[in-house]
């Protein structure tokens, strides 16, 4: 269905990168490439991007002469969660800084490198995870990521073991002199009876635009259990996709909250696998947009095994020129017997040159299932307004009280107070600020 | 669980009611299509210049077009140029009443349980009947008349009211609209017209009634309502094939065309064949019906009863342009054995304040799927616009499927949309309940099921409404999930 990105740019891409630089993956590597060379970038017309334009973007924008854009960064103090006592784990331009990174867990409770590291010395880990979760041939920003990855991190986590500390990612592109083409990874194993907790920051410093792929890859074994938080936050000549990819083993349990406040386009690709029995998955987003920002979120929730359980919750507040699109899947597979899988999806539009594009699309082949699916579009309501202002409240502050209550129902993901006060600050400046 | 497979068994050998075919003489065409098919089914209509003029336009666009691949239903490719577009039952001359149209043929509609004749005037429905491809007895003519009201063929509309068919025909549903209503628009060989005029309340309900007969062929038929200001009508629509190995088209148009504060209301009860439980034969339904809404205050109801043909692919849709207006879409679906169904509706919001319901229940059984697709689209200018949107599914069996695929696009800030949707299976302690009171296992899931379906089927007109929940228990009878 998509028309092939223009041979000058498929060309200028493949050309900017020199195979040599990056030896690992080589196989993966090329595949991809075949696969972009014959499916494209999506075009207008693709199911999946129809209201999303970013490949026309990143024809227009972006010269492909970029893949190594200096970067004069030298603190990451600006980008870090005040008060979070935190792995943190850099990447400035796509490339892994081991200078600006700090890892603070002792070493036995949690194994992280940079992947092309990773290709040298766990070797066997990356034959047998990496590539599995993502696959190139369902979405051509995977495969160009798939092709084209700079550098990434593997974290593995042993079993039975509980990091305490969370990991914060930070993906930093310094555009302040050039344009950022960037695409990155992570790998990332919880193995049985283990816990971790990743936090990821998305920022952008200069004026230029910045376009990052990122795609993930989380196994979670048996009984272990992944807390989850991305905040993207970015410029707004920040292009973003990301391809995030968990699969769940039995008895384990996934909580995440994606907040999608600032970007040009932001793409995010969700999708877990429930390839065990007994799961739990709560899995929320808020996008709160403004001026001229696209927030897409597509997830896709595919339960293979019987007796689990998955809750969805997105809400969106929409103002300025901004576009908020959702898709959401729930796959239930004809052996995923009693399986229980709600989604909702709630928007509020302040302004009338935002627009909404919601599709909700269940997809059930078995019987003895409960799923439902739920999606408005609306406004605040005018009566509790009204009582608000009665009491002597203005009615910008009422407005970002009733807005503050809409939202916060999908912090509930969040466990990490730091965290969690973090994100509420952020939501309270847009409201008060931008709305 | 023994009991439970041997009533789906038993549901699942059931035959097709309306399965057999009666021997009537016909005049076809040849196989195939090309221009001079197009010319020849127009010369049998003797058609003027213009209808032939837009038939070949059709048809050269068409020629150019690819078939969609976008619904959620599989089918072997179909071969255009093996079915036969024209198929007339014989009759030497057009009947002047109904005494001349010949015995066989109201022998069959008798079979159907539809009265040609006039003298049960008790039903108080007007019936034009189409077999295969022809419209061969319109009743209640002159009474209509009367009133103003134009109800007859489509042949006979295009030689006679020439204006009205030139004005609206295709002003709903354009000839490029999608590669099988320019597919229609080529080789369409009858249906009916409605025409509503100014203030008139339509006294009876109109009622078209389909027929395939003939073998290999296609059925395209269309269907032009046209209500003027004020009017009122109630519509309906009901259809039966043989039953027959190879799979038949059937690719219809039905466009109504609703101006100020008129109010029309269309019902379908669609079984057609569905094919035989291993998915051979059955009809594949390829339909484009969609209203516009184009006077203020205008209101357009479609409910539709959905349990024939091997494969669905129907989106009664309404643009309301008119400001005030209001679209209604209420459908059951239920599929067994190996069909496959993707049907929902599409309300383009465009006027101001335009209000739009959807009510969408779905059942699958057997081997089937059964998808909902629908879009609910509000444009920017239409401010302080309202859509309701409820599609529930409920399945029978483990080897079925039910699919949700709803499109909501909003683009201003006044309007409002909900939708939801869930998907079940009758639940074994509504089950308990009704048997702890004496109610056995196959009448509780009859009750559930009809419990589950009365909003849309309290939409349909009396006539419909009791053949529709007959229909509904006799698909479903037995398929305890």
């Amino acid at each position: 269905m998509s028309t092939a990105i223009t041979s000058k740019s498929l060309s200028e891409i493949i050309g900017s990168f020199s195979a040599a630089e990056f030896p690992e993956a080589t196989a993966s590597r090329q595949q991809a490439i075949r696969i972009l060379e014959s499916k494209g970038l999506p075009a207008g017309k693709n199911e999946e991007y129809r209201f999303t334009p970013i490949t026309r973007a990143v024809e227009n924008v972006f010269t492909w002469k970029t893949q190594n854009t200096p970067t004069e960064i030298t603190s990451i103090d600006p980008f870090l969660i005040e008060g979070l006592d935190a792995n943190v784990l850099v990447f400035v331009n796509g490339k892994f800084s081991q200078s600006l990174s700090k890892i603070i867990s002792p070493e036995n409770e949690i194994n992280v490198k940079s992947l092309r590291e990773a290709f040298d010395k766990d070797r066997e880990l990356v034959d047998s995870y990496f590539n599995k979760l993502v696959s190139p041939e369902t979405d051509s920003f995977a495969a160009l990521n798939t092709a084209f990855w700079q550098d990434g991190l593997l974290v593995h986590v042993p079993a039975n073991t509980v990091v305490e500390k969370p990991l914060l990612l930070l993906h930093i592109s310094d555009a302040a002199n050039a344009q950022v083409v960037a695409h990155t990874r992570l790998l990332a194993i919880i193995e049985a009876g283990s816990k971790l907790s990743i936090v990821e920051k998305f920022d952008t410093t200069g004026e230029q635009a910045s376009l990052h792929t990122f795609t993930e890859e989380i196994e979670i074994k048996e009984n272990a259990a992944l807390e989850y938080c991305k905040i993207q936050n970015d410029s707004g000549k920040a292009y973003q996709v990301i391809n995030t990819n968990i699969r769940q083993a039995d008895s384990s349990r996934v909580d995440t909250f994606t907040l999608t406040l600032n970007g040009q386009i932001i793409r995010n690709n969700f999708a877990i696998t429930i390839a065990g029995e007994k799961c739990e998955s709560h899995f929320n987003g808020l996008y709160m947009l403004t001026g001229n920002t696209l927030g897409d979120n597509h997830t896709v929730v595919d339960h293979q095994k019987p007796n689990s359980f998955s809750n969805e919750m997105y809400k969106g507040v929409l103002d300025g020129n901004s576009k908020g699109v959702f898709n959401g899947k729930i796959f239930v597979r004809p052996n995923a017997q009693k399986t229980n899988a709600f989604q909702s999806n709630r928007n509020i539009a302040l302004s009338s040159n935002a627009a909404i594009n919601t599709k909700p699309q269940l997809e059930i082949w078995a019987d003895d299932v409960k799923c439902s699916h739920g999606c408005t579009i609306g406004q605040l309501d005018e009566e509790a307004m009204f009582y608000l202002q009665s009491r002597g409240i203005d009615k910008s502050t009422a407005q970002a009280m009733m807005l503050y209550a809409f939202t916060a129902e999908t912090l509930n993901t969040i466990s990490n107070e730091t965290v969690k006060h973090y994100v509420d600050s952020l939501i309270s400046e847009r409201l008060h600020k931008n709305f | 669980m023994s009991k439970d497979n041997q009533l789906l068994e038993e549901l699942t050998s059931r035959e097709y009611e309306h399965g057999w075919n009666v021997a009537l003489e016909t005049d076809s065409a040849p196989k195939g299509l090309n221009e001079d098919i197009v010319k020849f089914i127009s010369e049998r209509k003797n058609e003027p210049e213009w209808m032939l003029e837009w038939r070949l336009k059709a048809f050269r666009l068409w020629s150019k077009m690819t078939e969609p691949k976008w619904p959620n239903v599989t089918y072997p490719a179909i071969n255009y140029q093996d079915i036969i577009y024209y198929s007339a039952p014989k009759q030497s001359a057009k009947p002047k009443n109904l005494e001349d149209v010949d015995p066989e043929l109201i022998k069959t509609f008798e079979k159907l349980g539809i009265s040609l004749t006039e003298q049960k005037r008790l039903t108080g429905v007007a019936v034009d009947a189409v077999i295969d491809s022809v419209s061969v007895a319109t009743t209640f003519k002159e009474k209509l008349g009367e009133l103003g009201i134009i109800f007859c063929s489509f042949s006979e509309a295009v030689r006679e009211h020439p204006e009205l068919i030139k004005k609206y025909l295709g002003s709903v549903v354009p000839m490029s609209d999608n590669y099988f209503a320019a597919l229609n628009s080529a080789v369409f060989s009858d249906g009916s017209f409605c025409y509503i005029p100014k203030g008139v309340r339509c006294p009876m309900e109109l009622s078209t009634y389909f027929r395939i007969n003939a073998a290999n062929t296609g059925q395209f038929e269309r269907t032009l309502i046209v209500a003027e200001e004020g009017s009122y009508v109630s519509y309906l629509e009901g259809c039966t094939a043989p039953m027959r190995d190879e799979n038949q088209l059937h690719a219809a148009v039905v466009e109504i065309y609703a101006m100020k504060d008129s109010h029309v209301k269309y019902s379908t009860v669609q079984n057609w064949y569905p094919g035989d439980k291993e998915g051979k034969g059955g009809i594949y339904n390829f339909v484009t019906k969609r209203a516009l809404c184009a006077g203020d205050n205008s209101k357009v109801s479609w409910t539709q009863v959905e349990t024939g043909s091997a494969i669905t692919w129907k989106y009664p849709s309404c643009v309301l342009k008119g400001d005030n207006s209001s679209g209604e879409f209420y459908s059951v679906a239920v599929t067994n054995n190996m069909q496959q169904a993707d049907t929902g509706t599409k309300m383009i919001h465009i006027g101001k304040n335009t209000k739009s319901r959807i009510v969408s229940k779905g059942i699958s059984a057997g081997k089937s799927q059964n998808s909902y697709r629908g879009q609910v689209h509000i444009m920017k200018r239409a401010e302080g616009s309202r859509n309701f949107s409820q599609c529930d599914s409920l399945l029978m069996g483990d080897q079925c499927g039910a699919h949700t695929f709803p499109y909501i696009d909003v683009e201003n800030s006044s309007s409002k949309v909900e939708h939801e949707a869930t998907t079940s299976k009758i639940g074994e302690d509504q089950i308990f309940y009704c048997q702890q009171r004496g109610i056995d296992e196959e009448s509780a899931v009859a009750l559930i099921v009809n419990g589950y379906a009365k909003e849309v089927l309290n939409q349909l007109p009396m006539e419909f409404a009791v053949e529709a929940q007959k229909l509904l228990a006799l698909t479903l009878e037995g398929s305890v999930g």
